[in-house]
């Protein structure tokens, strides 16, 4: 059984999509869904447990032999992303049915759902595959459900948005498909492994150079990473809510994933480094968008807006990471890549229920909300402080460790800028809590948001605190992947 | 008797918090709500009493209770240093929630019961800070401290209320954030440890400008010692209810921060390593700067709790730098300084309360006269302001000689004139307060009837200016005075 | 004229990219990102060619095949294509029901109103 798990992981979530509409009630369809996702989160802790007990696994999709079939690995660095991607998913869809029902017709409703499956799928499958042909796939499959996902927002705008982050997401796809076809004429194999063993003996140097820089910008493009980010922060403001929140929470990170394993897994950060300046450029990259996305986040009136812009900030934290290039370092961005998401989930979930209670994101609408939903607003501070890097909160333990390994590695400036960059993040989150607890001019009773999305909320600022306190598992899991990748030993 | 202790130092930290829920619980009750402040605060300074009866034979008292990463974890431990400020805070927190009854419900201020309640919490975090085992749990409590005190400088909730709050927490958070925190993870870096040890962590090995580099991000990061250029938040956050001011921003808030200061000055660095380094001369003389800047600055201000607020950073500017001296005179004087300038600065906040709920006036220059109608209030003023300056017969004197006799051990002939300047300047902007509300000179304009401030808030005050006196009499009253800083200074590294 | 595709490759790409970028009428935008994925195609069909081999069917009369790998690959990158450009008009349509436009500067004069 478990040996079957890795497959299942992605197929789960695939088969269901369509499924989906053996149902014709929303509610059906939406019950149905989180079964779907809590049987998968469910798979990602069987395999996460297996990695850490056992090892890795590999799966041979149809029985063929790895070089010449589809070959899928689950590694520690993959069973730690899947867990996390697919406990987003599940905790996610369990505010899905509240938070849709002021958002989207209900006759839309079940294309929410086959979506968010497929897209689901998409990621997972990026995450699972240990082929890069088939990250493509993975990869359109997702980004296709997401264009769609975001063209449900209820403005006109959304349609815009979708339309404009297509453009920009197939050219990035498409920069992915070139860069893997010249390492397929150099290589003449598409799987991971192997790959990387036959990489060492090509000799044209400079298709070698073109090749990563294909596949670095077409990810860099996905990953927002600024200054490819200019798709992002109208498609986080303008998608459903709840489509903004899983977004935020998992897509920008599984692209960050498929960065590391190809830059350190695959093609070596030392191949790499000799011929295209990578470490280097995301080391300023990222200085650049965790000062400039946090002034720009400053000065947003919408607060989707404004967390859409801090999460531009928050994946330089993540380019620091790497670019600081030792396994500190590196480890530094997966712990932040975990943390982030649990952060911005919670965040964007706070501002769903607001939208479902005042029908507006705008920052003037959480005026007095502190009084009239003091659950959300408090889950909302919470989450605040962990994204600002409070101690107790996970968002204390990533920052401890990215200020270490750029101590580590005697960058003092960059030390400096991080800490300024998260002290910026204090200033546009304080705007809305001050807002949220001062008095509001209309008296308004207390409306609390629907319970399913309070829990759902809940369980993401619970995780905050709870990965803030035990680290174990967060960052046993970073260590050991930042380990195995360093050494250069694939799987 | 160690498990015993041990239980004490927990109960230390969980008693406010205890009150916390307690208070909430009895949100409808106001007699009850405040019964149960008062209650947890005198169990709570019978519990630090106790604990200090139990270690006074040397026993050593140390917790660990979570481990957040490898060789980090929240660790209580019991240390003289933190004992007197444990003590000090609860003490002070019993009277000042007394004094804030009167107050408060003579001032009608709304929302009471979240203002009790987070007065509880701060004082949990403080009793945390007090008892910290290593630096990271000190810094928890630091920060916990700033979020706990918060709502309470922004109490009234009007714009000026939440312009002075966002100032507070900007440069608190902001500076622990952007100097601290990479102070604690590079001696977290080159030590390899942040518990507070005898003597210093640093070993020999460490260059000397990352040493410098660190205590130079100690000393602006910890914000709450109020260093200039980062005092600003102190006048600030006085738009805050009095008591707050009095208990947070002359004793709890800004004592934290100096007592910061102090550990890290004694149990990370070390005295010997301290004076070692190339750049402690221009910390000292930039603090010392900060010294008389506040001083001037104090003179220049009309509104009383303003004035008050500078004199605070002034003051607190002493205890920095006995504490960068690191010689046993200037720890001793800064340890009794913390000490002697809570009670007289407290006293002084709640005077300035008083004189807001029975008169309400804010201005220095409206106060001539108001002795005659006011005479409890005025006397404690002035008490208080002799202690501040220190002039006997106020316990003010002990800790300014030890000070002023740590500049002489470590040759610091200018430090030691800044100090004596800087007592003058106390004198011209804090006596002539007392003196005039008693002789005002030509008679004073009679215009409304003006009564003494409510019976529990002058209560506080008489006590608060008596204890003033008393520790003048009697200084051995505080623990481990005198002798307290053997073997903390000279320990062997 | 050795690398005769590869340039047709690099022109169409480049052809492609330009009209994305300038174009401002948004289904002459995707011709662009058509152009610009065909151009891919042909990148992947030029790769898995061998000099004197024939497709890659199975028959008996020849010995050399071109690599059929690519060719299956591009099948894939096809319909990934095909669903992109169906999703990228229907997604033109519903703009130019919303916005009464199909031109780029007029949806952006409108989006701020």
């Amino acid at each position: 059984m478990i040996s079957h798990l890795p497959i299942l992981q992605v197929v789960l979530p695939l088969l269901a999509a369509p499924a989906c509409l053996i149902f014709v009630r929303a509610r059906s369809i939406w019950l149905f869904t989180c079964l779907a996702c809590l049987l998968t989160f469910g798979i990602s802790v069987a395999l996460f447990l297996h990695v850490s007990d056992v090892g890795p696994l590999s799966y041979e999709v149809g029985g063929w032999p790895a070089p010449w079939g589809i070959e899928y690995t689950i590694d520690s660095l993959s069973s730690y992303v899947l867990l996390l991607v697919s406990a987003i998913a599940a905790v996610v869809i369990l505010a899905a049915n509240s938070s849709l029902g002021p958002e989207l017709p209900e006759r839309q409703q079940p294309a929410f759902y086959v979506l968010f499956l497929l897209c689901l799928t998409g990621l997972l499958g990026i995450v699972a595959t240990g082929d890069v042909f088939n990250v493509f796939v993975f990869l359109e499959v997702s980004s296709l459900a997401t264009y769609a996902l975001i063209a449900l927002g209820r403005q006109r705008q959304a349609l815009w948005a979708a339309y404009q982050y297509l453009i920009v997401g197939t050219i990035g796809a498409s920069f992915f498909l070139v860069g893997i076809g010249f390492l397929y004429a150099l290589t003449g194999t598409l799987n991971m492994s192997d790959l990387s063993e036959r990489l060492v003996e090509v000799e044209q140097q400079q298709l070698l150079a073109v090749a990563f820089g294909f596949v670095v910008v077409g990810i860099a493009l996905k990953m927002a990473l600024l200054p490819l980010h200019g798709w992002l922060p109208n498609a986080y403001a303008f998608a459903p809510s709840i489509a903004t929140t899983f977004l935020a929470a998992s897509a920008t990170k599984v692209s960050l994933y498929l960065f590391i394993r190809l830059y350190y897994g695959v093609f070596g950060a030392e191949t790499v480094d000799a011929l295209l300046p990578v470490s280097i450029v995301f080391l300023l990259l990222g200085i650049i968008a965790v000062l400039a996305a946090s002034l720009v986040a400053f000065r947003q009136s919408d607060v989707k807006r404004m967390l859409a812009f801090s999460s531009i900030a928050q994946i330089g934290y993540m380019a620091v990471g790497i670019g600081v290039g030792s396994t500190l370092g590196l480890q530094a961005s997966l712990l932040h890549l975990f943390n982030h998401a649990f952060i911005k989930g919670a965040l964007f979930l706070a501002v769903a229920s607001v939208v479902y209670r005042t029908g507006s994101s705008q920052i003037d609408a959480f005026r007095g909300l502190g009084y009239r939903m003091p659950w959300t607003m408090a889950g909302l501070v919470l989450a605040s402080l962990s994204l600002i890097g409070v101690p107790l909160t996970a968002g204390f333990v990533s920052k401890w460790f990215l200020v270490l390994a750029a101590i580590e590695s005697g960058l003092w400036v960059v030390v400096l800028i991080v800490l300024v960059g998260s002290f910026i993040s204090l200033f546009y989150l304080w705007k809305i809590v001050e807002l949220a607890y001062s008095k509001s001019d209309s008296e308004a009773s207390r409306n609390e948001a629907p319970p399913l999305m309070l829990i759902a909320l809940w369980v993401l600022v619970i995780a905050n605190i709870y990965f803030g306190i035990d680290t174990r598992l967060t960052v046993g899991a970073s260590a050991s992947a930042a380990a195995t990748l360093i050494e250069g030993a694939p799987w | 008797m160690v498990i015993l202790a041990e239980t004490l130092m927990l109960a230390a930290v969980l008693l406010p918090l205890l009150a916390v829920v307690g208070i909430l619980l009895f949100r409808r009750y106001p007699n009850i709500r405040e019964a149960v402040s008062l209650v947890t605060a005198a169990v709570l300074f019978s519990v630090v009493l106790l604990l200090y009866l139990q270690v006074i034979g040397g026993a050593a008292v140390r917790a660990d209770y979570l481990t957040i990463l490898p060789g980090l974890s929240l660790s209580l431990e019991v240390r003289p240093l933190g004992l007197l400020f444990a003590l000090i805070a609860s003490l002070l927190w019993f009277v000042t929630i007394l004094y804030a009854i009167g107050y408060m419900r003579a001032h009608e201020e709304e929302n009471q019961t979240r203002f009790y309640a987070f007065f509880a919490f701060a004082l949990a975090a403080v009793m945390g800070l007090a008892l910290s085992e290593n630096l990271f749990t000190l810094f928890i409590f630091y920060e916990l401290i700033t979020l706990g005190t918060y709502p309470l400088v922004t109490h009234a909730g009007s714009e000026k209320a939440l312009k002075g709050g966002r100032s507070y927490l900007r440069f608190l958070l902001g500076t622990s954030i952007v100097f601290f925190l990479p102070a604690m993870i590079g001696t977290w870096f080159y030590a390899g440890t942040l518990s507070f040890t005898p003597g210093g962590v640093f070993g020999e090995e460490v260059p000397p400008l990352a040493l410098s580099i660190l205590l130079l991000l100690f000393v602006f990061g910890v914000g709450k010692a109020a260093v200039m250029p980062f005092h600003r938040w102190l006048p600030a956050a006085m738009v805050a209810p009095t008591p707050v001011s009095a208990l947070l921003h002359a004793v709890a808030v800004v004592k934290a921060g100096v007592f910061t200061l102090l550990m890290v000055c004694i149990y990370l660095f070390g005295a010997n390593t301290l004076s070692s380094l190339a750049t402690i001369d221009y910390l000292l003389y930039l603090i010392a700067f900060g010294i008389l800047m506040a001083s001037i600055i104090a003179m220049q201000q009309d509104n009383l709790k303003a004035r008050l607020a500078y004199s605070t950073v002034s003051q607190l500017g002493y205890i920095s730098l006995g504490a960068l001296l690191a010689s046993s005179s200037s720890i001793a004087g800064s340890a009794l300084h913390i000490a002697m300038h809570a009670f007289g600065k407290i006293t002084l906040f709640f005077c300035a309360g008083a004189i807001l709920v029975a008169s309400h006036k804010t201005c220095v220059s409206e106060l001539r006269g108001l002795g005659r109608q006011m005479p409890v209030t005025m006397a404690a003023f002035f008490v208080g302001s002799l202690s501040i300056i220190g002039l006997p017969p106020t316990g003010g004197m002990w800790s300014k000689w030890y000070l002023l006799l740590g500049t002489l051990e470590r040759d610091q002939l200018v430090l030691m004139v800044v100090l004596l300047i800087s007592s003058l300047l106390n004198i011209a902007y804090l006596l002539p307060i007392g003196v005039k509300a008693f002789f005002p000179g030509e008679p004073a304009v009679a215009s409304v009837e003006v009564k003494e401030a409510p019976l529990p808030s002058l209560i506080a005050i008489v006590f608060t200016s008596v204890v003033c006196v008393v520790l003048f009499l009697w200084p051995q009253l505080l623990p481990f005075f005198g002798d307290f800083t053997q073997g903390i200074v000279d320990a062997p590294r | 004229m050795d690398f005769f595709n590869y340039w047709v490759v690099i022109a169409l790409m480049m052809t492609g990219l330009y009209i994305v970028m300038a174009q401002q009428n948004l289904v002459k935008k995707l011709l662009g990102l058509n152009i610009f994925q065909t151009a891919i195609f042909i990148l992947y069909i030029s790769v898995a060619k061998v000099l004197g081999g024939t497709a890659p069917i199975y028959t008996e009369s020849a010995t050399l095949y071109s690599n059929p790998l690519p060719h299956v690959l591009i099948l894939t990158a096809i319909v990934v294509g095909i669903a992109t450009m169906a999703l990228a008009l229907a997604l033109v349509v519903r703009i130019h029901g919303a916005y009464g436009s199909i031109e780029d500067d007029e949806i952006r004069d409108r989006s701020k109103q």
